[in-house]
């Protein structure tokens, strides 16, 4: 136990640099904006005087790393800054936008998980028959279409020829679950078919591996009935790898919304950071790649600890 | 060659299918098109028609020609910057084999930075911070592509470069350039070509988002990803039209994977 705790520490330590180091790298990104942000915001007709007044202002006189410690600092207190496009708080922004990102990112996930893993161990199960190639090049087409080709088909089908579903997933402050659930059914839908095909793909990898293995083989030759060689004797050791395909694709979610909040016109954290890369606004940008960039490592390190704790190996195994 | 082919799955004739008349429109695209790639020739949005066969687009253009044009447009935008993705990764990735040390961890940690933030997130932070053209999109997506790159050819080149002939070429006095040119790439190549096919999708994905976003391959160059983008709008009534250019892409993923399924199942030595 010592050893399996020493283990998960020592990820969790690993997370947090991993954290840090990409804090270091998008403040650094917009270091290597050319120009200066000050005469950038208030454009070429600035006077010198208000283009130093602001620079005092931003800090711009302060050395990079004090800046970025203020930065660091004013991100864990929950302080982003400001818009450079409108003067908002940014952490206000965000607030607003980041409660409907994790919502359609929860919903496409609670119908995703439980599909994606039947049918991958389904087609484990019956691998090479006609359902899983069938399964497979299904899989393999839907990871090779772009998010938005997906989005369109669908949208194309159920809300333009018949019309179920509206096309724009906007639900207002007001609306009850139920209407939420039905206005975000497309986008959703859209991310449960993308991730779908990753995850089924990958956990069909992963039990195909272990059902090769000697000490399956050895159960069956027992004489044990298949659903006993499954249920207790693969599961336990399939545990790792599905957790970490789960966690994986979870974290994929992240770029995804992206396209699919854009095409669905729906006012997530990333519309506003589309819309903020084309207006320029940088620290608009700065702030919503760190929050994206968080959950993704978050995801990845989720994944890397339950795989551990999972593990049935490292469970028994002393010091 | 023919006997290879023969063994094929009917997925990866479709796939090597695809992919020969998406080349041969792309090249003799000129020849192929109606009308120009640019060039207004009738009102905005017209239906499919005898004299424009897929109707126009949103500025009044064929949609025909443009898809066309897009062809050589797109692919080739997304060759370069494979091209440049595998040149820059897989040089970097032997230099880490073969000199190993602090020169590997270098640029590992580097590369598992990079790696540790999704690639469409990082493009668009680059894009934010360079501005939004075609040279800094296939640099920046070049740059993202090549540390995964990097990690394969670092992994093969490494299992080469303890082999005994390699040590037997340093021991001749044989200069890094040699190393890496003579003795290993031509032992990681079979998988770096699979790896090929399946980096170009990524790419041509990437680079079809980002245009699709606004932020990629700007008008007036045809592009499939931002012809998604401007006839969108036609789709909420009814109109398939703004699919073609989306189901364009699609397609040739769809071919390079078979493609490449194919070709990775036969390395593998599994045969079904």
């Amino acid at each position: 136990m010592i050893h399996l705790t020493r283990m998960i520490l020592q990820r969790l330590a690993l997370g947090v640099l991993t954290l840090f180091v990409v804090s270091v790298v998008i403040f650094g990104a917009v270091e290597l904006l050319p120009g200066d942000i000050a005469q950038e915001i208030l454009g070429q007709s600035a006077t010198e005087q208000t283009v130093a007044a602001l620079r005092e202002e931003l800090g711009l006189n302060d050395p990079a790393h004090v800046r970025y410690l203020n930065w660091l600092g004013g991100v864990l207190s929950g302080d982003f800054g400001r818009s450079l496009a409108n003067g908002r708080e940014i952490s206000s922004l965000l607030a607003s936008r980041f409660g409907y990102t994790l919502f359609l990112a929860a919903y496409a996930a609670a119908i995703a998980v439980p599909l994606a893993i039947t049918l991958g161990v389904l087609a484990a199960l019956y691998c090479n028959s006609i359902f899983d190639r069938l399964i497979n090049i299904l899989s393999l087409s839907a990871i090779s279409f772009p998010e938005f080709f997906v989005a369109y088909i669908l949208l194309y089908l159920l809300s333009a020829e018949h019309a179920i579903f509206p096309s724009i997933a906007d639900y207002g402050s007001q609306a009850s679950l139920g209407e939420m659930l039905y206005r975000t059914f497309l986008p959703a839908i859209t991310l449960v078919l993308v991730i779908t095909a990753h995850m089924m793909r990958m956990t069909r990898a992963a039990i195909v591996n272990l059902l090769a293995q000697p000490y399956i083989e050895m159960a069956r030759l027992k004489g044990l009935s298949p659903a006993r060689v499954i249920l207790r004797h693969a599961l336990p050791n399939a545990l790792a790898p599905i957790i970490n395909v789960v966690a994986l694709n979870l974290a994929y979610l992240v770029t995804g919304v992206v396209i699919v909040e854009v095409v669905f016109v729906y006012p997530g954290l990333g519309q506003l950071m589309v819309d903020s890369v084309a207006t320029r606004d940088i620290t608009v940008v700065q702030a919503c790649c760190l929050v994206f960039a968080s959950i993704y490592i978050l995801l990845n390190l989720t994944a890397d600890v339950l795989s551990i704790a999972t593990n049935p190996r490292l469970l028994h195994r002393g010091r | 060659m023919w006997r290879l082919l023969r063994t094929a799955p009917p997925t990866a004739i479709f796939g090597m299918l695809v992919i020969v008349i998406y080349a041969i429109v792309a090249i003799f695209a000129d020849g192929l098109a109606p009308f120009g790639e640019t060039e207004v020739v009738g009102f905005e949005y017209e239906p499919w028609g005898d004299d424009f066969l897929l109707g126009t687009d949103n500025l009044g253009r064929d949609m025909l020609s443009r898809i066309i044009y897009g062809a050589r447009n797109t692919i080739g935008i997304a060759l370069a910057t494979t091209f440049i993705a595998f040149s820059v990764g897989v040089f970097f990735g032997m230099l880490a084999a073969i000199l190993g040390r602090w020169v590997d961890q270098i640029l590992s940690r580097l590369v598992d930075v990079m790696m540790a933030i999704p690639a469409l997130l990082f493009s668009l932070l680059l894009l934010t911070v360079f501005g939004t053209s075609i040279l800094t999109m296939v640099l920046v997506i070049a740059a993202i592509e090549s540390t995964r790159v990097f990690r394969l050819a670092r992994a093969t080149a490494m299992n080469v470069v303890v082999m005994d002939f390699v040590e037997a070429a340093k021991l001749r006095g044989e200069g890094l350039m040699w190393l890496a040119s003579r003795e290993i790439l031509p032992n990681i190549v079979p998988p770096l070509v699979a790896e090929f096919g399946l980096r170009f999708c990524f790419v041509f994905l990437a680079i079809s988002a980002l245009s699709f976003l606004g932020l990629g391959i700007q008008p007036p160059t045809a592009d499939w990803g931002s012809m998604v983008r401007d006839n969108a709008g036609l789709i909420t009534f009814g109109d398939i039209t703004p699919l073609l250019p989306a189901g364009s892409i699609a397609l040739l993923t769809v071919a390079v994977n078979f493609l490449v399924d194919w070709m990775l199942h036969r390395s593998s030595g599994l045969r079904t």
